[in-house]
């Protein structure tokens, strides 16, 4: 197996603040991997520098095989990485099927002449980013009206539709920063069989979540991070033995700790 | 591409419901109605100020059409916008009256020196967010105005006059007001389409993209940088064409065309009609151009009844006349596709 990700001695700061120290850790293909770790732990800082939101302070990332360290968003994004937002970041007053376009706009099919004479090209290129877009948001099981304003539409369902816009990218890598946060029990289930089914389309998922029994169904790997530094990996089952993974989520005084592992 | 499918399945209404007056504006008719209606009013009145008006009101439309581009559609706050008229203006007005060239023949000069003036104005200002990008187009806006005032080949704070017309061809001479003012509705109408056109497509997307959430944009591979200096330099290009056709009916070029009060009222007319929305910005335009001519009445106080009616507008409708909707066409039926998730739930 190639690795999608590899991630080598990663190392973020701000000011004196180390928000990533050290991490190192790599993703393979269709593989589903999971970083957990208590608020503040540097997952999302770690997101963001594989991303190129944040250029690393040390330490390098390669996406297929491909440097890119210190590389702007967008050209990280070209080589094949795709990723949704702890926050929401729509784009709120353009509709849906808008919002997922947007996931496509490194297909390219036309340019500014074709869109001013509306040539036979740009009619196709068009129609080719509505089909698509209608195909993502029936893929992640989007139901409602995709004409109206993103803004319009509850919690649960602008996830789904960042969610089809990351996957209109049709990128190998997929970031997740907390998919679950504020969906409920269904949705979550529902999210569950989703990113099962955005593996079997070849892709590999990094994500960030706090649900540990989503965590611990979905993942194949586990990277458990306390204070920017990566404190345990393994296996569901064998993360969730682990004394410092316990120790970081439950504190130290451990009577009865082990009972909990999976809190 | 579906509007066959479209027509024959009836999609869901969408949006709040609109009237009838809302249905016709936003017909694809509609084009063509204030088309005809450009070239009607001639026929109502063609006095030589009636004519200097509605040419002058077809020249606004043109840069805020362009205005719409980099504000409306990117986001990106242009105080300065006439500065790229004035240099349109000015490049048309020097090449044309030092070779004794019709107006015409001066555009691919234009075209060269306002893309080269967008990407000296952008490239720098253009990383800058919101407030400190109003405020630098502010500068540049009134640098150009003071560079023109002060350089002896614009001719100083007096400027030049004695511009030829844009084309003489046999017995069709352009410098008539009457064939001015078709031809600058014609050049008028086609811009605005192509700016309308251009918004609706993966370009204009990608401005409004940037518009709504420059990360996010990033993420999804938009070079947002690229795409902002594409913004400016087609406003750039509409404000120097606009620029041609004002020296055409001028013949004379002045710096005290290009003061920040006209940068401002261009920015109105995007404000009032409805920010991104082509046919909104059109009618904000003509308002803003025509409005004090129709309040020539009230004699010294029309600029104050003009104000307080802008007033009252943005009260009354805070978003402009006519906003950008949001809200677009979806397929009539369902795919064969089944629709995933919800069926494996068993929803």
């Amino acid at each position: 197996m190639t690795a999608v990700l590899e991630v080598k001695d990663l190392q973020v700061a701000f000011g004196g603040v180390k928000a990533v120290d050290g991490l190192s850790f790599s993703a393979h293909e269709r593989e589903i991997i999971a970083v957990i770790g208590p608020n503040g732990a540097g997952k999302t800082s770690a997101f963001n520098c594989i991303t190129g939101f944040y250029r690393p302070t040390s330490g390098s990332v390669r996406i297929k095989g491909l440097e890119t360290t210190g590389k702007r968003p967008a050209d990280i994004a070209a080589v094949g990485v795709t990723r949704t937002f702890q926050n929401l970041r729509l784009f709120p007053d353009l509709t849906v099927l808008d919002n997922v376009r947007a996931g496509m706009h490194l297909y390219g099919g036309q340019n500014w002449a074709d869109a001013i004479l509306h040539t036979p090209r740009f009619k196709r290129s068009e129609a080719m980013y509505t089909d698509e877009a209608n195909y993502w948001l029936d893929f992640v099981g989007f139901e409602g009206a995709r004409g109206v304003p993103v803004r319009n539409l509850s919690y649960g369902q602008q996830k789904r539709v960042e969610i089809a816009r990351a996957l209109a990218r049709k990128a190998e890598l997929l970031l997740l920063d907390e998919p679950a946060a504020g969906l409920n029990y269904s949705e979550k289930q529902q999210l569950l069989v989703l990113c099962g089914r955005i593996r079997d389309l070849g892709t590999s998922i990094v994500l960030i979540e706090h649900d540990m029994g989503l965590v611990m169904e979905l993942s194949e790997r586990i990277i458990v991070m306390n204070f920017g530094r990566e404190i345990a990996v393994g296996t569901p089952a064998e993360v969730k033995a682990n004394p410092a993974v316990i120790e970081a989520y439950l504190g130290k005084d451990d009577e009865g700790a082990q009972s909990n592992g999976d809190a | 591409m579906s509007e066959n499918v479209d027509a024959t399945l009836a999609p869901q209404r969408l949006g709040p419901p609109r009237s009838p007056i809302s249905r016709l504006l936003e017909s694809r008719l509609i084009g063509w109605v204030a088309l005809a209606a450009a070239l009607l009013a001639p026929f109502v009145t063609a006095s030589p100020y009636s004519l200097n008006v509605m040419t002058t009101a077809a020249i606004f439309v043109l840069l805020a059409s362009g205005l719409n581009i980099v504000v409306g559609y990117c986001g990106l706050l242009d105080l300065g916008y006439i500065a790229f008229m004035a240099v349109g203006a000015y490049t048309a007005g020097i090449i044309s009256k030092s070779f004794e060239l019709p107006l015409l023949f001066t555009i691919p000069a234009v075209l060269v020196m306002t893309i080269l003036a967008g990407l000296i104005i952008g490239a720098p200002t253009l990383r800058l967010r919101s407030d400190y990008l109003a405020i630098v187009t502010l500068g540049f806006g009134e640098i150009t105005r003071i560079t023109a005032n002060n350089l002896s080949v614009t001719g100083g704070p007096s400027g030049i006059f004695g511009i030829p017309g844009l084309l003489k061809i046999g017995g069709l001479d352009v410098e008539n007001p009457a064939v001015l003012y078709y031809l600058t509705v014609l050049v008028v109408s086609l811009f605005v389409l192509a700016s309308a056109r251009l918004g609706k497509s993966r370009l204009g997307r990608a401005w409004r993209f940037v518009r709504e959430d420059e990360d996010a944009a990033e993420a999804m591979g938009i070079h947002t940088y690229k795409v902002k200096l594409l913004a400016y330099i087609f406003g750039a290009i509409w404000g120097g064409l606009g620029g041609v056709l004002f020296a055409a009916h001028l013949s004379a070029v002045s710096p005290q065309s290009f003061i920040f009060l006209q940068s401002a009222l261009v920015l109105m007319a995007v404000v009032l009609g409805g920010m991104g929305n082509m046919r909104g910005v059109v009618i904000g335009a003509l308002v803003i151009s025509l409005l004090p001519e129709l309040l020539r009445d009230f004699a010294s106080n029309r600029y104050l009844v003009f104000g307080l009616l802008l007033v009252v507008v943005m009260v009354f409708r805070p978003q402009g006349f006519w906003p950008a909707r949001g809200y677009e066409r979806e397929r009539a039926t369902v795919d064969v596709d089944p629709p995933a998730v919800a069926t494996e739930q068993g929803r």
